[in-house]
């Protein structure tokens, strides 16, 4: 097994395989802590996969999976949850029957089981938290409508509200600007160099421009390994990347 | 005190809508009907608790289980066990071979009481009984089922198999549990005798009384953080475990209270009809409460209990009339509500109810202008609707 590291995320080996096809195949990343990391890459590379695998959705063939040196890949995934690690689906996963401040209120970190949700009671610090949120997600003054009325855009931000709230030490985004509008994307690319002061973040997109605005560091996927990282220029001056990926 | 308020009575609304089937199960229907009637009604209302626990499981939980008649039969059967054991003390079976034990046991040659008789001699492990041995059943089934995240379709089916399995049991061991025929003859709790007139009225209010204290529980449940979880499982259940919640717990712990609920309802039907058989625990009662909660609105605790007396009186009145057409009109009145009103009752309520109540009262105030009334009214609906449950 691997050694303790400084590394907020080590990916060590990691493979995973449905029926034959390694769509994860012999990982190694490594994720430092405070930093912004863009997976990018073309269709089927694994990029969601990996995310899968870290959160715990999919099961790991083989390889470790260490958040701050724990063993991601044996626990359940209300367990990686509760150890700081959150993450945003691909298209939009929010409770579309509940309003937006219900929607962040069952996010709150607090009283996570059976009992706990009995005997909930709204308390000021609950209240001021939610209003916290929704103010930095844009969201503000909506926060008694139902969440299913909102724009596309304002539920994937809806969602990323949902992560802030249980304070992740790693946040995974999936697609977090995939149908927004400009303006939206530029709000969001806001948004996410604020919030990823304080905690490692990893985002996987296809939009190079929304990609340039917020990296500190590209990792480019191909058929589950890894092709390229580094710095947006280096990888952009990539051959390999350029044929597989950004030549298109 | 507000919050009780609000919680457990759900505000102006759901005082009134409790207020008034308090008033129809209490004044209006024994002042309206002789107690053959009122007794049948109380029979109803028994069926109405399996109907309140399918709003919790099914219409908030999103898990259809047709499994509810298992609970409402062990919680009925654990009844008449007691009932049964009073009733054949040796005094009243000594022209029996083996006098003490109950008539069918006899029949089948048994000489002794089965062990998991005995405890039934005492009325207060019977009364723990009623609950926890449907509790624990499902809390069995829950965690076989749920940790291994078996739901939907597939869940409905097993717990159907189950139902299917439970009556098999029963009607094969007859000697045990007194085979097709059921637990008959019940005569005396403590020495009263439950067959008289009074006693039928009081069953009859004691029977409403708990129907009242579980739609008040179970509307505290639904009023917690734990309600709005069910919903946002029901909607998007990997984001619930996402949020760091073990989804699991949360649907044992509904299907639990779900179970013990449907079996305080049989045991008060054993308490009301005086027996219980298989025909009241398979596959064909477990799917005719779902249609009880559907016909009443899925979403609405106090629908389900009309679901649950509109379908029984309509089922007693064409069963007396024409006996063969039943089965064809149930199956029909539950396509059509599928079909042209998913949320039932409750759901026509919402959509023209209300704005016909609020037309009378605009009508009788004359100074505000109607029309703005009825559209304020019909603003604030989807949200009052779900507190209004």
């Amino acid at each position: 097994m691997s050694s303790a590291t400084d590394f907020t995320l080590a990916i060590e080996d990691l493979t995973v395989s449905f029926d034959g096809f390694k769509a994860v195949d012999s990982l190694n990343m490594y994720v430092d802590r405070n930093e912004l990391r863009v997976v990018i890459g073309p269709n089927g590379a694994g990029k969601t996969t990996v995310l899968d695998l870290i959160c715990g959705k999919t099961k790991a063939t083989a390889g470790s999976i260490k958040f701050k040196n724990k063993e991601l890949t044996e626990l359940s995934e209300h367990q990686i949850v509760r150890a700081g690690v959150g993450r945003k689906f691909q298209t939009p996963s929010i409770y579309e029957n509940l309003s937006v401040y219900e929607n962040l209120e069952i996010s709150y970190p607090a009283k996570r089981n059976v009992w706990g949700c009995l005997t909930f009671r709204r308390t000021a610090e609950i209240e001021a938290r939610v209003r916290e949120v929704a103010a930095e997600i844009f969201l503000g003054d909506l926060l008694s409508m139902e969440a299913g009325l909102l724009s596309h855009g304002q539920k994937q931000w809806l969602e990323i509200g949902m992560l802030l709230i249980q304070d992740p030490e790693l946040l995974m985004l999936d697609e977090p600007v995939a149908g927004m509008s400009v303006k939206e994307r530029e709000q969001t690319a806001d948004l996410l160099n604020r919030i990823s002061q304080g905690r490692s973040v990893i985002v996987i997109e296809h939009d190079m421009e929304f990609v340039k605005n917020i990296a500190h560091k590209v990792t480019v996927l191909h058929q589950g390994k890894i092709l390229a990282e580094g710095s947006m220029d280096q990888v952009q001056n990539d051959e390999r990347v350029i044929e597989v990926y950004l030549g298109h | 005190m507000k919050a009780i308020y609000n919680n457990l009575l759900g505000g102006r609304q759901g005082v009134i809508g409790l207020a008034l089937l308090a008033a129809l199960i209490f004044l209006v229907l024994p002042m309206f009907l002789d107690i053959f009637r009122l007794n049948l009604v109380g029979k109803y209302l028994t069926y109405a608790f399996a109907a309140v626990s399918l709003v919790l499981i099914w219409g908030y939980g999103g898990i259809l289980s047709l499994g509810q008649g298992v609970f409402f039969g062990l919680g009925g059967y654990c009844m008449a066990m007691f009932l049964k054991l009073e009733a054949s003390s040796p005094e009243n079976t000594a022209i029996q071979s083996t006098p003490g034990i109950p008539d069918f046991m006899d029949w089948n040659q048994l000489t002794q009481l089965p062990w998991f008789w005995e405890p039934f001699n005492s009325f207060p492990f019977t009364l723990f009984a009623i609950l926890a041995v449907p509790g624990l059943l499902a809390y069995i089934i829950g965690v076989a089922m749920f940790k291994r995240r078996v739901g939907g379709v597939y869940f409905s089916i097993i717990t159907q198999a189950i139902a299917a399995i439970l009556t098999i049991l029963i009607v094969g061991q007859q000697g045990l549990t007194g085979g097709i025929n059921g637990i008959t003859d019940l005569k005396t709790l403590h020495g009263w005798d439950i067959r008289t007139d009074s006693a039928k009225y009081l069953l009859y209010y004691i029977n409403g009384g708990l129907l009242i204290g579980v739609i008040l529980l179970s509307r505290f449940i639904l009023s917690s953080k734990l309600g709005r979880l069910l919903l946002a499982m029901r909607d998007k259940e990997d984001r619930v475990r996402f949020s760091g919640y073990d989804v699991s717990n949360f649907k044992i712990f509904i299907f639990c209270v779900a179970a013990m609920i449907s079996a305080m309802g049989g045991a008060m039907f054993t308490l009301q009809v005086g027996f219980m058989s298989p025909s009241f625990v398979g596959i064909v009662p477990s799917i005719e409460m779902v249609i009880f909660a559907a016909v009443g609105g899925r979403m609405s605790l106090i629908g389900a209990v009309y679901g649950a007396l509109i379908v029984n009186y309509g089922k007693t009145y064409f069963s007396e009339t024409f006996p063969e057409l039943w089965l064809f009109l149930m199956g029909g009145l539950f396509i059509a509500v599928v079909m042209f009103f998913p949320n039932g009752l409750a759901g026509l309520y919402e959509k023209h109810g209300k704005r016909i109540m609020e037309k009378i009262k605009s009508l009788r105030r004359k100074p505000t202008p109607p029309a703005e009334k009825t559209l304020a009214a019909g603003n604030d609906t989807s949200a009052a609707a779900r507190e209004a449950a």
